[in-house]
């Protein structure tokens, strides 16, 4: 689709900017990444009444052109950057009735780049509410823009704002807010006149801006540079009398406009739920009652649908087994490709439950709560009051959870909760733990109460979680803050949740899961299946011949005769090799080269292990013939010392290691999705091996 | 007066900061000299505090309340 004019959307959080972008766009959105930033790029399309289409831009929701973190800066470089591809043709800036002034300051400064432009005057009903009456007709005389009252959680004043965007003009006809000049009259004529710039508050921003915004050469950056030590510009003193002069300007404004009777209602309901919600006891009880709820809906309402997708893909499979013709290629497609892709769709459910939680948190006003609450407590540890939801969201699954950081402002804090998430017990560490456990914990009752193999699992979860925060403790001394750390943040007034909002956030982080880390997720999928699948030489004929003889067929029916290969040629296979050549590595924590063979598969999930196992000790691999695989585990013996393999410091050594190795792929993907710098994944595979070696080898010696 | 000083339910007028650099983000969130700040709640664990400013609530750390004064 070419749109014929493009429109975007700017105003401060919690004005319901994003409510607005899904009615004008409703499904038609694409979500993609800025460059360098990792904020979601949401562009859609949208009919105008003349039948024409404008291309709407969602701009990260700010408080002003100055941005307090790397994300925001987004906002002035796409409106302000003449080469920026999403440079809009008008902007539409969205303000909350309720809460003019505050939002107000925003709309000067963009009414100043002179862009043509906009007012949406949103939440109208809440104003209404709110017994405040606005004078429309004579706040758009003043400010000399077209002001277009909406409410967008009723969808109501739409199509006049479809009007306005149509029938906007070409030229920014606004008046001038403040006198942009005064503020330092010498420096921004001199820059003006060198890089012929005819917005003197566009000057003004470069001076600001210059060393953190992308579009300006070295050389440019470098000239305002010493344009501002020549006129003695100080940026701060300079931002501190523009912000004033603002608000003077606003506050006449609204005076004359703006009638308010006092006590708004809406705040004195938000007030009384504020009391319990965040209360000295219920307060955290609520929260703990919450965070449970979520993590056992993660937990359990996934699985139906995740077996069903998984199940979904077995039939698949095994349908083009015997649709296709055997051969090579068709194993690549079916077990490698289409493997892959099943690994990628079984995580759907989960990123789909744990972000439609996420975004009622968001949504309702409640999150800012939580990070209020949480904030001391955790900004102790590094983390953020915000990191909270993802941290316990790891107890199911790291891979949505580490998605959901992205409601974490602050880059450090973000950065840290990302590289402790996985090492919180997911739920694909269970079924290691359960089948290890049951191998070489008693199945006995302690103080009459305690299943001693229940203490075991609930002691690694507990482990888990003690280690993730000591992790983070410590990365809060490595880790170089790149803005400074402040905590002013808006405690939004309650609202019911708009279900619309819930789902196309469902919907989209699905999908951007799907696009973006799957690829990843795939290949590294098909890498390991020929690794398991494959061996050097001819090592698989000779055992397929070796069974071919007469005597195999005789003593073993064909279900054993078919393990009996398939155990054999994972021994050859590559993957075989390696475990062989990383033997002496790992013997120092206990495991001999079929353990290995299992870490390097189960690199693509760590529930493999299981799986794998079954294969080497050659039983059926279901789930429920997990005792099967645990009576073959028990009774393997070392062939040189006959004694059993999986003693308790082996199994413990194992869960050490399955409790701190990064052993997922996905994991792996995703966090390079989210910090889009491959460093970041490479350097948490890195520090959670070492850590996880270093766990297992002090747990191997301790026990043996 | 510091507004980190002030109890719950107590309303001050905002004079001047300490810090130039948070002054600045501080007063694009409507905390400008002049403007009149109530103490509304504050956290279970003693900070930050939630403070009601130009019609609405804004939340902020002890330490960053510490660099407003008050008349």
């Amino acid at each position: 689709m070419k749109a014929d004019i493009k429109v975007a959307l700017v105003g401060n959080p919690n004005t319901g900017k994003s409510t607005l972008f899904n009615i004008l766009t409703g499904l038609n959105q694409k979500i993609g990444n800025f460059p360098g930033v990792t904020v979601d790029k949401k562009t859609g399309f949208c009919e105008l009444p003349d039948g024409r289409y404008a291309q709407i831009i969602d701009l990260p929701g700010t408080y002003s052109l100055y941005p307090k973190s790397r994300d925001e800066s987004i906002v002035f470089s796409v409106l302000a950057d003449q080469a920026n591809p999403l440079r809009p043709d008008l902007v539409v800036v969205i303000l909350d009735a309720s809460n003019l002034k505050r939002n107000l300051l925003l709309y000067t400064q963009v009414a100043d780049l002179k862009i043509p432009v906009i007012i949406a005057l949103n939440m109208m009903d809440l104003a209404k509410k709110a017994d405040i009456t606005i004078d429309v007709n004579a706040f758009a005389e003043k400010l000399g823009v077209p002001v277009v009252p909406i409410s967008a959680r009723r969808i109501e004043g739409i199509n006049k704002l479809k009007e306005a965007i149509t029938y906007a003009n070409k030229v920014a006809l606004q008046e001038d807010t403040i006198d942009v000049e005064a503020i330092a009259p010498q420096l921004i004529g001199q820059i003006s006149k060198e890089m012929q710039l005819v917005n003197p508050y566009y000057a003004l921003q470069l001076a600001h801006q210059h060393e953190t915004i992308n579009f300006l050469t070295p050389s440019e950056s470098d000239r305002i540079e010493e344009l501002e030590l020549e006129f003695d510009f100080h940026s701060q003193k300079a931002q501190a009398s523009e912000t004033i002069a603002r608000y003077n300007f606003i506050n006449e404004l609204l005076y004359d406009t703006v009638k308010k009777l006092e006590t708004a209602q809406d705040e004195t309901m938000s007030n009384k739920i504020d009391k319990v919600l965040t209360h000295k006891t219920f307060g955290f009880i609520i929260f703990f009652g919450i965070l449970i709820f979520i993590f056992q809906s993660i937990f359990a309402w996934s699985a139906y649908p995740m077996k069903l997708i998984a199940d979904l893909f077995v039939w698949v499979q095994s349908s083009l087994h015997t649709l296709l013709p055997a051969g090579p290629l068709t194993n690549l497609v079916v077990d490698g490709v289409i493997a892959g892709l099943s690994g990628v769709m079984v995580f759907i459910p989960q990123i789909a439950i744990l972000f439609g939680f996420i975004s009622i948190l968001e949504d309702t006003g409640y999150m800012s709560r939580v990070t209020f609450m949480m904030d001391r407590i955790m900004r102790k540890v590094g983390l953020n009051g915000k990191s909270v939801v993802p941290l316990i969201g790891g107890f199911a699954c790291a891979v949505p959870s580490i998605m959901s950081t992205r409601n974490i402002e602050n880059w450090k804090d973000r950065m840290i909760t990302i590289m402790v998430t996985p090492l919180v017990t997911c739920s694909a560490r269970l079924p290691v733990y359960t089948l290890l456990i049951a191998l070489v914990v008693p199945n006995r009752n302690v103080w009459w109460l305690f299943n001693m193999q229940g203490l075991a699992l609930t002691g690694m979860y507990l482990f888990s979680l003690i280690s993730a925060v000591t992790v983070a403790f410590v990365m809060k001394y490595i880790l170089k803050a790149r803005e400074r750390g402040y905590f002013i943040m808006e405690l939004p007034v309650y609202r019911m949740p708009r279900w619309k909002n819930v789902g196309y956030s469902m919907y989209d982080r699905a999908k951007a899961f799907v696009l973006q880390a799957g690829k990843v997720i795939i290949a590294v999928s098909v890498i390991l299946w020929v690794l398991a699948s494959y061996g050097p030489g001819d090592r698989f004929e000779k055992i397929e011949q070796k069974y071919h003889q007469p005597q195999y067929p005789q003593h073993l029916n064909t279900d054993e005769l078919h393990r009996a290969i398939a155990s054999e040629k994972l021994e050859n296979s590559y993957a075989g090799v390696l475990g062989h050549v990383i033997e002496p590595i790992i013997k120092p924590i206990g495991f001999d080269w079929k353990i290995g063979i299992a870490l390097i598969t189960s690199f693509a999930a760590r529930e493999v292990f299981v799986g794998t196992m079954a294969t080497i000790y050659s039983v059926n691999g279901d789930a429920e013939k997990m005792e099967s695989v645990q009576q073959k585990m028990h009774d393997a013996k070392n062939p040189q010392t006959s004694e059993p393999v999986f003693t308790v410091a082996v199994a413990f050594s194992l869960m050490m290691f399955y409790a701190f190795a990064m052993q997922c792929a996905s994991t792996v993907a995703v966090v390079y999705r989210e910090t889009k710098d491959w460093r970041w994944p490479a350097s948490q595979f890195a520090y959670m091996t070492v850590l996880a070696y270093l766990a297992s080898f002090i747990t191997y010696h301790l026990l043996r | 007066m510091r507004l980190s000083q002030l109890l719950v339910g107590e309303t001050g007028i905002v004079k001047e900061f300490t810090d130039l650099e948070m002054s600045v983000k501080l007063m694009e969130m409507g905390c400008l000299p002049g403007e009149s700040i109530t103490v509304s709640r504050i956290a279970p664990l003693g900070d930050p505090i939630a403070i009601h400013v130009s019609g609405y609530q804004l939340s902020l750390r002890k330490r960053e309340a510490s660099t407003i004064i008050l008349k």
